[in-house]
């Protein structure tokens, strides 16, 4: 608008002594004085121009911002799968910490899903070669507790073997006996100490 | 802590009158179970001038705590002082002048008599056994003692009289070892043979399991989880010492060899668990067993040659005997599926041990040299960890029998089962200490 104004004022400034020059002397040359008609061609050409650039400008900031989205999202989509990774693992040392090795009555030998469960250590092992682990021997209540020490070492040791026969180094695995003093389960009946006769594993 | 620091002060024992000193025949007690038929004793206040009241106290404290300790053998019956015929603070207490009708007519086969005289710092004792029936003194002892030791007067009496009737010593000079939980952690405790003066050992605030006694009763070795255990110590009972074994693995269960400074232990370091024989200080002398698999709770015969032991090699737990001079080991218990807990007795004669049967663990006796085995308990909830006193006439263990597991005691032949004491918490795992004379 200031700009239209200006033009105006600029062009009365012209047209008005012409037309005083033209009346005293009619052939004096005219070109030097645009008409009205091109000086509204040029006001229009540069309100062009100024739109062009601010589209032009509005088109950069569009790209910009489509460019960062862009960027955002792969980031987003690199984190969530390393969370999921990361979740995993956790899964697995978890499944590898918590899940026991259970074992019958005044016995050591392990059963088929000692073994199977016994396999999936043994691969979380290979999957995490720098962590060393302490096998503990437990017992149930039941029986005599110098007795139940020695079974518990005999309980932990199996697992040890059974992982050193599936290749994992022994200097990895240490054992120990806590016999019946450490239960898990405080419980009077089978389902108690069937939990409390076990092999858990401990990082060291 | 320890109250019997002065026993050494307590004065040479003198006999009183020309005794025979021939082989006793010792017909006061039935050999095949002596707890049977209890023998009748009177045990009337000793007397003492009735213008010194510090020798009244010594006579009826000093009196009370024989008759006390002489109950707790299972020996005797204390025939009641409301039925006595005789003042005891009147009668005449030497051979001379007793009137043995006297006692024989309310039941007494046996008496005490004693008088308390207080000279000085010095109080004596002049203590007598009788027979009431046969007429005749068994013991005459003359004490003199000071009057923070009245209790050692009582208890060496008493290891007389056991001595005059039974042929043994007695046990009056033994401690218990056990373990307590009720700081929160097992720890091991002490007590003197009668539950009294219970006193706390270990201070680990971890697992500590399993003690037992060198024969001079100075060391106490024990199973701890406080090095990351299960790993042994060997720590003297009143001085700042220990020593541990250097090896890998499982340490378990040490057993002390009768009159030596050794000890056999399970260890697993070769990566199977055997006995090894060890020394005092913990280093390893030599393999006691050899079988692959479970070979755990050693104990010693007393002398020393042979070596019971609970061995999983012919698939259930059981007990076995190794004779460390021929090398044989040979099975000894066949009834039940899980025995375990043996318990060599100092006279030689029978092993206790436990048996599990339909998940009830109760005591049994063996002979050595094989036979049937003897039930001591029954019926009473669970019965574990048979300890034998060091006369082998008394047998303490632990029992669920109140709910808690608690220490108690019978005799060798499962007659007065009794508590020994009553604690926080829960205790098991017994063992009784030789007689200990130079603590």
């Amino acid at each position: 608008m200031m700009m239209k104004r200006k033009w105006i004022i600029l062009t009365m400034l012209f047209v008005i002594p012409a037309m005083s020059l033209t009346v005293s002397c009619a052939k004096k040359p005219v070109a030097t004085v645009p008409s009205a008609a091109e000086i509204a061609a040029e006001e229009a050409a540069a309100e062009e121009a100024v739109r062009q650039a601010e589209l032009e400008k509005q088109r950069e900031i569009e790209s910009q911002k489509q460019l960062e989205a862009e960027r955002l999202a792969a980031e987003r989509a690199e984190q969530l799968k390393a969370e999921a990774i990361e979740r995993d693992m956790m899964m697995a040392m978890n499944r590898f910490l918590n899940e026991n090795v259970s074992f019958e009555f005044d016995n050591f030998t392990l059963d088929y899903q000692a073994q199977e469960l016994l396999k999936q250590k043994a691969v979380w092992l290979r999957d995490n070669p720098d962590a060393n682990v302490v096998i503990e021997g437990h017992c149930d209540e039941r029986g005599t507790n110098a007795y139940n020490l020695s079974l518990g070492e005999r309980r932990a040791e199996s697992a040890k073997m059974f992982l050193v026969n599936l290749g994992i180094s022994d200097t990895r695995l240490t054992t120990i006996s806590y016999g019946e003093e450490k239960p898990v389960d405080m419980g009077r009946d089978e389902e108690s100490w069937a939990k409390n006769r076990r092999a858990a594993f401990v990082l060291e | 802590m320890f109250r019997r620091r002065l026993t050494i002060a307590l004065s040479v024992l003198l006999l009183l009158l020309p005794w025979p000193v021939a082989a006793m025949p010792y017909d006061y007690i039935d050999i095949s179970n002596p707890f049977l038929r209890k023998t009748p004793i009177a045990v009337p206040v000793f007397k003492s001038a009735t213008h010194d009241p510090a020798a009244m106290a010594a006579a009826s404290v000093t009196s009370a705590r024989l008759a006390y300790y002489l109950n707790f053998t299972g020996y005797f019956t204390l025939s009641d002082p409301g039925a006595f015929l005789e003042d005891p603070q009147n009668m005449n207490i030497t051979g001379s002048g007793l009137r043995y009708r006297n006692w024989t007519a309310i039941g007494a086969e046996m008496l005490v008599t004693g008088s308390v005289v207080i000279r000085d710092d010095d109080t004596e004792f002049e203590l007598r056994l009788f027979d009431t029936i046969k007429e005749k003194m068994l013991v005459g002892k003359r004490y003199r003692s000071t009057a923070d030791n009245y209790r050692q007067v009582a208890r060496r009496f008493c290891s007389e009289v056991i001595f005059a009737i039974s042929g043994s010593r007695g046990f009056f000079d033994s401690k218990i070892a056990f373990v307590s939980n009720g700081t929160g952690h097992k720890e091991i405790f002490l007590c003197e043979f009668d539950g009294s003066n219970v006193r706390r050992f270990t201070r680990h605030k971890s697992i500590s399991l399993f003690p037992d006694w060198s024969s001079d009763g100075r060391w106490i070795a024990y199973t701890t989880y406080a090095d990351r255990g299960p790993k042994i110590r060997i720590q003297h009972v009143r001085e700042n010492r220990v020593a541990k074994i250097d090896k890998p693995g499982l340490q378990a269960v040490p057993a002390w060899v009768p009159g030596k400074f050794e000890l056999a232990a399970s260890l697993s370091f070769s990566g199977d668990q055997e006995i090894y024989l060890l020394t005092g200080n913990g280093k390893v002398i030599k393999r006691l067993t050899s079988s692959a698999g479970i070979d755990v709770e050693p104990t010693w015969s007393p002398d020393g040659r042979r070596l019971a032991f609970v061995s999983k090699r012919s698939g259930s737990p059981q007990v076995y005997i190794y004779d460390t001079v021929s090398g044989r080991v040979q099975r000894l218990t066949f009834e039940g599926r899980y025995n375990t807990q043996p318990s060599w007795s100092p006279k030689g004669d029978r092993i206790a041990y436990s048996a599990m049967n339909n998940g009830v663990i109760d005591i049994f006796t063996i002979n050595p040299e094989g036979g049937e085995p003897f039930q001591l308990t029954e019926n009473q909830g669970t019965n574990e960890a048979p300890t034998w006193a060091p006369d082998g006439s008394l047998v303490a263990f632990s029992s669920t029998r109140e709910g808690k597991s608690r220490i108690y005691v019978m005799t060798a032949y499962g007659t007065d089962q009794r508590r020994l004491f009553t604690l926080s918490g829960e205790q098991s795992n017994p063992k009784w200490s030789p007689n200990i004379f130079n603590p």
